[in-house]
């Protein structure tokens, strides 16, 4: 005889729930696909470096006075917003206000740093490819930091409103996910443009 | 589980057993109530139904192939005689682009999209996508790129260096309208449609099946949605940087493409092929999906060798990754390189022979019906394996060094295409437009249509295999008498007007049936599927209670006799708190979560006017526009993730 199977769960949670719900993977399918597009700017230098002739990079030894502490900056920026999810997980609004806030005002710092190091180069975005790889690469960036300040600006905001709660938190864990990101692209950036020619390449 | 914070006293209960129910007419009518979308413009605009946009997106998406093929017609016209002069070799050049552009991004991978959206929940057994917002926004955004390409078109600047656009050509020194600027931003704008959709089938398949349906009950068209999804995440970022760098090289003379500051033209080749191979696979594979799932009901059995043909979909795309370079033997790359990349082409014959094997197992073991659905599917293996069979033989460089830029390679996309894409597409209108009218199409025109369609294709494009054997070069306007290739061109005319007439009977068909086709009743195919389960068309809902699942086939269960266990279609969990619809786990498919749903917004909508407001201003070089554009889209994402407590994202107490 056949029977019939039905599912009787036991007692489900409601809406998203502490960092799970259906946002945490729509975040994720965003950070793959952002990730993609800079894993391309960055094939883009090395394939466009490695089939030139001759030397390519413009600076042989980019000067790592600014871009050295500003990728400090931004990794701070991450700690503080890892500290802010963290005290928004255990219910402890002050910190989660005070850790945005920083995350914020160092995202804000690393902007104006990075505006600088533009304005010290001397050439511009159509010297030759690479000035365009590295002034359209270090600018998408750039416009990824502008994205991510708005959204540090709003979970601080929504922070201050009492939005969240240990249980109902995924906006603010994605956003700070989303911050995450941006740091973490930097690193790859900051390796390509500043690293990579101390070590020989397109040199 | 966490307890709610203390602070939150008012806050909804954290956990809920949903209660096990039957379906009533009382549920229903609660149901109907929630779910329904509210009359007027403001409803219209507002919908997040998956089923009303994929609709919106088949229509829209149907709208381009027409376009495309009166552009593909004029050609034709212009390419039936030799030294014809009915167009001049710039609009012949503006012609053939659009018609790539609109058949390839515009038309194939939208018409997939509009069927799986409509399907997927209830195939699935959901009530909607996982991100019904997000569902509205890829609609809206594709059809303003589809006004903002098409409003280049009207005004001259069509694309004319090809759907592929290498540079130089397209390069402002040699290009200098805004042809090319309107094609680039138009792409760009474009692949955010892809991503955001591909995001929503990929969260969609890992969370909103219904309980029991583990990975390897889903149909094979979700299987071919989700590798074709992942493939769009992954490589649509590779077209769109390719299309800003060029508009970059173009309007702020940066040196990406150009060779006298360092620049290297083939970077765009690179991007664009490691883009466009697996696109072509986006474009085919749930096309291959509707002929998996679909010639199993005509046949009367369950498809031949599920796991294979499934894994088979996988493989092909990950091979895909691996042979953009084909589109680029004859560019002088190393030998190393030619030889890798060749192999890796022959290689994917595989999977995709695997499915084609199943098909005529299928086909063999069944006791076919034949319907006009029936035609279509299976004369698309045919269709296949000649479009395979010619693509396989340009995987070996020496053969493509011969044949590559001849009509050979018009011939082999053609098949590729249509056979693979558009006759599986028409198959599954006539399959499933009872299920989104409630009325069957008419069968005997649809006889008329399927063989009008199928002698026209082949009769316009199976002799261009030997044109372009015996020579003659693709993208070129026109070709003197001497060459001997005039009179198969005329037959490819002839064969093409014909094909034409077919599409036109396929529209016919549509339009009629639509208003007084037969009534259809839920399952008249007697098919196996979720779907065939609710009424046609289907409510607001899809399904009253959530049913579980306990095998591939849940109509078909007490005739196979493939176990003891019947998955319960009448009797299920309780979701009506609201917009609600069951979460469940990633590969088994155990409740997992109640997803609260969000309701009928304009957001979407304001979304991509405010992007298209953008794009304009881009292109216009008015930066007052664009930045205006940007600070719409600003606020409007800021409404958009604006914690909600319907949807129980933030908690009540305070604000």
């Amino acid at each position: 005889m056949a029977e019939a199977a039905t599912a009787r769960p036991r007692a489900l949670p409601v809406g998203p729930t502490r960092d799970y719900g259906v946002g945490r993977g729509g975040m994720f399918a965003l950070i793959a696909t952002e990730a993609a597009l800079f894993g391309y700017l960055l094939f883009s230098y090395y394939y466009t470096g490695a089939s030139a002739r001759g030397p390519w990079v413009l600076e042989g030894h980019p000067s790592l006075k600014l871009a050295l502490p500003n990728t400090i900056i931004l990794i701070l920026s991450s700690v503080a917003i890892w500290w802010a999810e963290r005290a928004t997980r255990r219910g402890e609004r002050n910190r989660a206000v005070a850790g945005t806030g920083i995350a914020f005002a160092l995202g804000i710092v690393f902007a104006a740093i990075q505006g600088f190091e533009w304005a010290a180069k001397t050439y511009g975005v159509g010297a030759s490819s690479y000035a365009s790889l590295y002034y359209v690469t270090t600018g998408l960036h750039m416009a990824h930091v502008l994205v991510g300040i708005v959204v540090l600006a709003m979970l601080f905001l929504w922070t201050l409103l009492g939005y969240f709660s240990p249980t109902r938190r995924i906006v603010f864990t994605n956003g700070s996910y989303y911050w995450h990101f941006v740091d973490v692209v930097w690193l790859f950036v900051f390796w390509t443009y500043y690293i990579t020619p101390y070590l020989g390449f397109g040199q | 589980m966490t307890p709610p914070a203390p602070a939150a006293a008012a806050a909804p209960p954290v956990l809920r057993t949903p209660e096990v129910a039957d379906v009533t007419p009382d549920l229903r009518e609660r149901l109907q109530a929630i779910w329904e979308t509210a009359p007027g413009v403001r409803g219209w605009l507002g919908s997040v139904d998956h089923k009303a946009i994929g609709i919106r997106y088949m229509v829209t998406a149907w709208v381009l192939l027409a376009l495309g093929g009166v552009e593909a017609l004029v050609m034709r016209l212009q390419l039936a005689g030799p030294d014809l002069t009915l167009l001049s070799p710039e609009q012949y050049n503006q012609l053939f682009s659009t018609h790539g552009m609109t058949m390839i991004f515009l038309y194939a991978s939208p018409i997939l999209s509009g069927f799986s959206n409509y399907l997927w929940p209830l195939l699935l057994g959901s009530r909607d996508m996982a991100f019904p917002r997000l569902n509205a926004l890829s609609y809206w955004i594709y059809l303003a790129s589809a006004l903002f390409l098409y409003g280049g078109v009207l005004v001259g600047a069509a694309p004319n260096d090809g759907w592929f656009n290498y540079p130089p050509y397209a390069e402002r020194a040699y290009n200098p309208g805004i042809n090319q600027d309107v094609y680039a931003l138009g792409m760009i704008l474009l692949g955010i449609s892809t991503s955001v959709g591909a995001a929503n089938f990929i969260v969609t398949l890992f969370k909103t099946r219904a309980p029991g349906m583990s990975i390897n009950r889903v149909p094979i068209i979700v299987w071919g949605t989700t590798t074709a999804s992942f493939a769009n995440l992954l490589f649509v970022p590779a077209v769109s940087l390719a299309f800003f760098l060029l508009w970059m090289d173009r309007q702020f003379g940066t040196q990406f493409f150009k060779p006298a500051a360092g620049g290297q033209p083939l970077l765009w080749q690179h991007l664009f092929w490691m883009f466009g191979h697996p696109w072509v696979y986006a474009i085919v594979l749930p096309a291959m999906g509707m002929v998996s799932d679909g010639l199993p009901v005509f046949c009367r059995r369950p498809l031949v060798g599920y796991a294979a043909v499934a894994l088979g979909t996988v493989s092909t795309m990950m091979l895909g990754f691996g042979v953009w370079v084909h589109h680029m033997f004859a560019t002088g790359l190393p030998g190393l390189s030619l030889s890798f990349f060749s192999s890796a082409s022959i290689l994917i014959t595989v999977p995709s022979a695997i499915a084609v094997f199943a098909w005529i197992a299928t086909i063999w073991l069944g006791r076919p019906v034949i319907t006009t659905a029936f035609l279509f599917f299976a004369s698309m293996i045919l269709l296949f394996v000649i479009g395979g069979v010619s693509g396989f033989m340009t995987a070996s460089v020496p053969v493509d060094w011969q044949l590559t830029d001849t009509y050979w390679v018009v011939a082999h996309l053609h098949y590729v295409l249509i056979g693979i894409n558009v006759f599986p597409v028409v198959g599954a209108t006539y399959m499933w437009f009872p299920k989104f009218t409630g009325r069957l199409m008419d069968e005997r025109l649809g006889r008329w249509n399927f063989w009008t369609m199928f002698i026209g294709f082949n009769l316009g494009f199976l002799p261009m295999h030997l044109i372009g054997l015996w020579g003659m070069p693709r993208r070129i306007y026109t070709y003197p008498a001497s060459m001997g290739v005039g009179v198969l061109n005329m037959v490819t005319t002839i064969g093409s007007f014909l094909f034409a007439i077919g599409i036109l009977l396929f529209f016919w068909n549509v339009l009629k049936s639509r208003r007084s086709g037969a009534v259809a009743g839920p399952n008249p195919w007697d098919a196996y599927s979720l779907e065939w389960s609710v009424s046609s068309p289907p409510p607001p809902y899809n399904f009253a209670v959530i049913p579980t699942i306990a095998s591939r086939h849940p109509l078909w269960e007490d005739r196979l006799q493939e176990s003891d266990e019947r998955s319960n279609l009448d009797q299920g969990l309780l979701l009506d708190h609201g917009k609600e619809t069951l979460a469940t786990t990633p590969l088994d498919a155990e409740p997992d979560r109640i997803l609260r749903m969000p309701g009928d917004t304009m957001l979407p909508f304001f979304l991509a006017v405010a992007l298209t407001i953008l794009f304009t201003g881009l292109l216009l070089h008015n930066w007052w526009v664009a930045a205006l554009g940007a600070l719409l889209g600003a606020f409007d994402l800021i409404g958009w993730f604006w914690p909600r407590r319907k949807l129980f994202e933030r908690e009540p107490a305070h604000g």
